[in-house]
């Protein structure tokens, strides 16, 4: 093709922030030698294995464990009589949703969720044992999605739910959890002036985040009463600090080392397995591990939900959206903490619209609980919008695109939920969607259509920490607390690198354990490079400075006489000019011994100041009438970056969030018979998107700075998986004039819809 | 405890002795037994790639073998894919073009990849795709994997 793919529209240039420099810890992942969660070793070491449910909803009638009491295999059983007892005082209903998700006390609320956990030598035999566990239950019936869990069904999940609301239409009140409304306007008498309005209903599955590497937790009891965990994770502070809840044991006795983590999406917060192998150390004195399987990853850990929603837009022959509204049930799990919040935050969000009024609803049901998943909740809302907008366009007769630049929320706008939109890169994205040669090629195949979508979301930050080291070959130990899960030692080391005019490669960039570095949130909402990154930024000023006070004492100079550009300490009256004296960097880490001792940069940050995200796609999809079967044959997302520090690996963001939206698009779901059993849970049925079922993923990198970032960084990690689903949702329209409202769109889905337009 | 039994192969271009159950495969051999964790477990049952390595110079997904069925067998794991002093083309091409985000998938993608390069060092872009289709990727989006193998492709053709 005669285009430049994956281009970057830049506007500063930097020395090392923009370059592209191999990461730092690439060859120990292409070797083989890197070592993650699971691949831990030690003396002594046993494993741990976990009894579920096999029901989706039952009382724990009892548990009995005598016949492993003898057994000379087992080195340890644990129940849930073994989780200390609950404290008058400590918030109860939380803390029994925590501790009854890693193991089950009087109900099991879901199938997979653990009751027991056996210890042995070998994970063979920790298996063989479980079955030797004998659990008796009360079925219950379950309920598995929220639109049944509130319309259609009267099972009460959680007795103790007490949801004061009551709420016309709904049948089932008792299994919300809570309710969000954001509203602007008047919604009434904005639909009363438009000429067009389009209103539908959405369902969506549940789908996971399909991390290829399974959770896995080490744990170590030691006799002095402090508890060790090993484990992949993108929180080790979160998990330290659930892990100690649970345990109902101070912070300060857990120490949390993060191995590599291979993937996590948002779903590797939880604590799952790590307090039940705590307390399988401390019954056995030895360390333990589990890993879990496949099948148990995909039945007991949190997906992302399923959702019902129900959408209005309304717009005047202006083409201008004068109001909307939106109701959205999100399935939390077994236990409330659906991500319908920032599902009813980003819902209308990409837009500015005078009237509207959203309501969420997290809603409990018998899976297992949710967990955040890339951009939580925004993708399955951005496929009802986004999917609307294309139908009122059509309507209006107005290019899709078009109608969207007309109404983009951009700076100054408000936001549904209140804030006003900073500077966000809203027109510049859809210019530059408007000026791509993949738009403006046509396509005439029969049964190929191209459809865009648009998606924002507000990227997260939180407190970091960074310190940096300064060796005597002139190089740099830099110590930070954000596993990296993608290539983030690289992006955060090349900031600190620009500051100190130093190259990426005389950075050496660690992720320390909880003992060992400063309080870190953890790696999610797109939160590293932007978080860490400042505060690596500050830790190198920092280090600057104390150098150059170091330089005018050994040039026994006044501090205000020393400068340092690029790469060399310099003094003189008119330094800049005319220096007396240089120093190159590595001249001055030379003599730090000598002239004073060692010296450290450091900071902390709180992390405030993200910037929103910003970003459309285009794809052209080709429909077979016969079976279904939907191909993606183009894709380009264009996507508001900020500053990409190292735009390959912001590509891959930008890429991988891109395919994950294609595969929930198009097959991923969970299967649930009657029972509320999942019916696929492995990786030939739940089908994640192969080498062969996707197109390359050509990208634009747009870079609207953050102004609140010293280089302009705003979260890359999330927003691209938002649109596909609807993209390509209008796409098919576009290939074979059938508007989908479920997903995910899969050659059955797609069948229906096509039968039903004919008859 | 189940007995054990005494398996004689070759791994990595080194003589090994090991001592495995027979319900063991492999894939828990190379991890537990042999402490090469570069081979990783996705899924344990065929369906990810995470596991895969060479016997025989051919490619198999070591969670669906048996470790008693490396008797006799040359095995070659992520471990055995550089030489003492240089990566393989495969390897510094996923370096280069930034073809990993978490890593975990690329000992499979590496091993396969170099598998299929050695036999067809021109496969072009749906070949590639269409070999590497038994091996997920849940970060990358597949596209840098697939430039970074035609371009090691390139390498390799050059010698
Ligand atoms: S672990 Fe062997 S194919 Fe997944
Ligand atoms: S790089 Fe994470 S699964 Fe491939």
């Amino acid at each position: 093709m005669n285009y430049e793919s994956n281009i970057v529209l830049s506007e500063n240039q930097y020395k090392v922030v923009g370059t592209r420099p191999v990461r730092h810890d690439g060859v120990d992942k292409v070797t083989g030698r890197a070592l993650y969660g699971a691949d831990i070793h030690m003396p002594q070491l046993i494993y741990g294995k976990i009894l579920r449910s096999p029901h989706a909803h039952a009382r724990i009638l009892s548990i009995n464990v005598d016949k492993l009491i003898d057994n000379p295999l087992i080195e340890a059983v644990v129940t849930c009589s073994d989780l200390p007892e609950m404290e008058p005082g400590q918030e109860n209903a939380s803390l029994k949703y925590l501790r009854d998700n890693v193991i089950a006390s009087d109900k099991v609320l879901y199938k997979g969720q653990p009751v027991a956990a056996v210890a042995a030598k070998s994970s063979h035999d920790a298996e063989e044992a479980l079955t030797l566990i004998e659990v008796e239950y009360e079925i219950l019936n379950p309920v598995t999605t929220a639109y049944e869990s509130i319309y259609e069904n009267t099972t009460v999940i959680h007795e103790d739910l007490n949801t004061t609301e009551t709420y016309a239409s709904i049948r089932n009140p008792r299994n919300i959890a809570s309710h969000i409304q954001h509203s602007i306007g008047d919604v009434y008498k904005g639909f009363e002036e438009c000429d067009v309005t389009v209103e539908k209903e959405f369902h969506t599955k549940t789908v996971h985040q399909g991390y290829i590497e399974p959770h896995n937790a080490t744990a170590f009891w030691n006799k002095d009463g402090r508890l060790t965990i090993w484990r992949s994770t993108q929180g080790p502070f979160e998990v330290r600090e659930t892990t100690a809840r649970i345990l109902n044991i101070d912070v300060s006795s857990i120490k949390v080392v993060p191995l590599e983590i291979g993937g996590g999406f948002g779903g590797k917060f939880d604590p799952y397995g790590d307090p039940v192998a705590a307390l399988l150390s401390k019954k056995s004195g030895k360390p333990v591990k589990i890993v879990m399987s496949r099948s148990e990853d995909l039945e007991s850990t949190g997906p992302t939900p399923g959702s019902y929603i129900k959408i209005r837009i309304g717009a005047n022959t202006d083409g201008r959206i004068l109001a909307a509204e939106a109701l959205l049930a999100y399935e939390a799990g077994a236990y409330p903490g659906s991500p319908v919040d920032s599902g009813a935050l980003c819902i209308f969000a990409a837009y500015d619209i005078p009237n509207l009024e959203i309501n969420g609803y997290d809603v409990v049901v018998n899976k297992p609980k949710t967990a955040a998943y890339r951009a939580p909740g925004a993708t399955n809302a951005a496929f009802a919008t986004e999917t609307v907008i294309d139908e009122i366009a059509e309507k209006l007769n107005i290019d899709s695109l078009d109608l969207r630049i007309k109404n983009a929320a951009k700076e100054g706008t408000r936001r549904p939920d209140g804030p006003i939109h900073p500077k966000i890169g809203s027109l510049e994205v859809l210019k530059a969607m408007k000026e791509h040669h993949h738009f403006n090629t046509p396509i005439n195949k029969p049964n190929e259509g191209r459809g865009i979508a648009i998606g924002y979301w507000m990227n997260g930050g939180g407190p970091a920490s960074c310190t940096l080291q300064v060796n005597y070959d002139g190089t740099i130990n830099l110590n930070e607390g954000s596993p990296d899960i993608g290539g983030t030692r690289t992006s955060v080391a090349m900031q600190a690198a620009e500051v100190l005019g130093l190259q990426a490669e005389d950075i050496f960039p660690s992720v320390l354990d909880t003992d060992a570095i400063g309080y870190t949130s953890g790696t999610g909402g797109s939160s590293v490079t932007f978080k860490t990154g400042r505060a690596a930024y500050d830790a190198a000023l920092d280090l600057k400075r104390k150098l150059m006070s170091r330089a005018a004492r050994i040039w026994d100079v006044d501090i205000t006489l020393v400068a340092y550009q690029n790469g060399e300490f310099i003094a003189g009256i008119d330094h800049a000019s005319n220096p007396e004296q240089h120093m190159t960097f590595r001249e001055l880490a030379e003599q730090l011994e000598d002239t004073g001792g060692p010296i450290t940069g450091s900071a902390n940050t709180n992390g405030e100041g993200e910037g929103g995200a910003f970003a459309g796609c285009i794809v052209d999809a080709k429909v077979d009438p016969e079976t279904g079967k939907v191909d993606i044959t183009r894709f380009t997302i264009i996507q508001d970056v900020g500053k990409a520090i190292h735009p390959s690996y912001v590509e891959g963001q930008m890429q991988g969030g891109s395919v994950q939206g294609i595969g929930w698009a198009m097959n991923e779901e969970y299967i649930m018979d009657n029972k509320g059993h999942m019916m696929n849970s492995n990786l030939l049925d739940y089908r994640m998107p192969t080498s062969l079922d996707i197109p390359m993923i050509d990208t634009v990198i747009v870079e609207v700075p953050n102004p609140r970032h010293p280089y302009g960084v705003r979260g890359v990690g999330e927003v691209s998986i938002i649109m596909p689903p609807a993209a390509i949702a209008n796409a098919i329209y576009q290939a074979v004039g059938i508007r989908l409202n479920n997903l995910p769109m899969n050659p059955e889905t797609v069948m229906k819809g096509i039968w039903s337009s004919q008859e | 405890m189940a007995d054990k039994i005494h398996v004689q192969s070759n791994i990595n271009g080194y003589d090994v002795d090991f001592l495995c159950e027979s319900r063991q495969s492999l894939l828990e051999v190379l991890r537990d037994v042999l402490n090469l964790t570069g081979s990783k477990e996705g899924c344990n049952d065929g369906n990810c790639g995470a596991c895969t390595v060479t016997m025989d110079g051919r490619i198999v997904e070591s969670c669906c073998i048996l470790g008693v069925e490396a008797e006799g067998k040359e095995i070659i794991t992520i471990e055995g894919v550089a030489s003492a002093d240089s990566l393989h083309p495969v390897q510094q091409a996923f370096l280069e073009e930034a073809a990993l985000q978490c890593g975990i998938c690329t000992p499979g993608f590496i091993v396969s990849a170099k598998n299929l390069l050695e036999r067809e060092p021109d496969a072009d872009e749906e070949r590639i795709r269409f070999w590497l289709a038994g091996n997920l990727c849940r970060c990358t989006g597949y596209d840098k994997i697939v430039r970074a193998v035609l371009k090691a492709g390139e390498v390799m053709r050059k010698g």
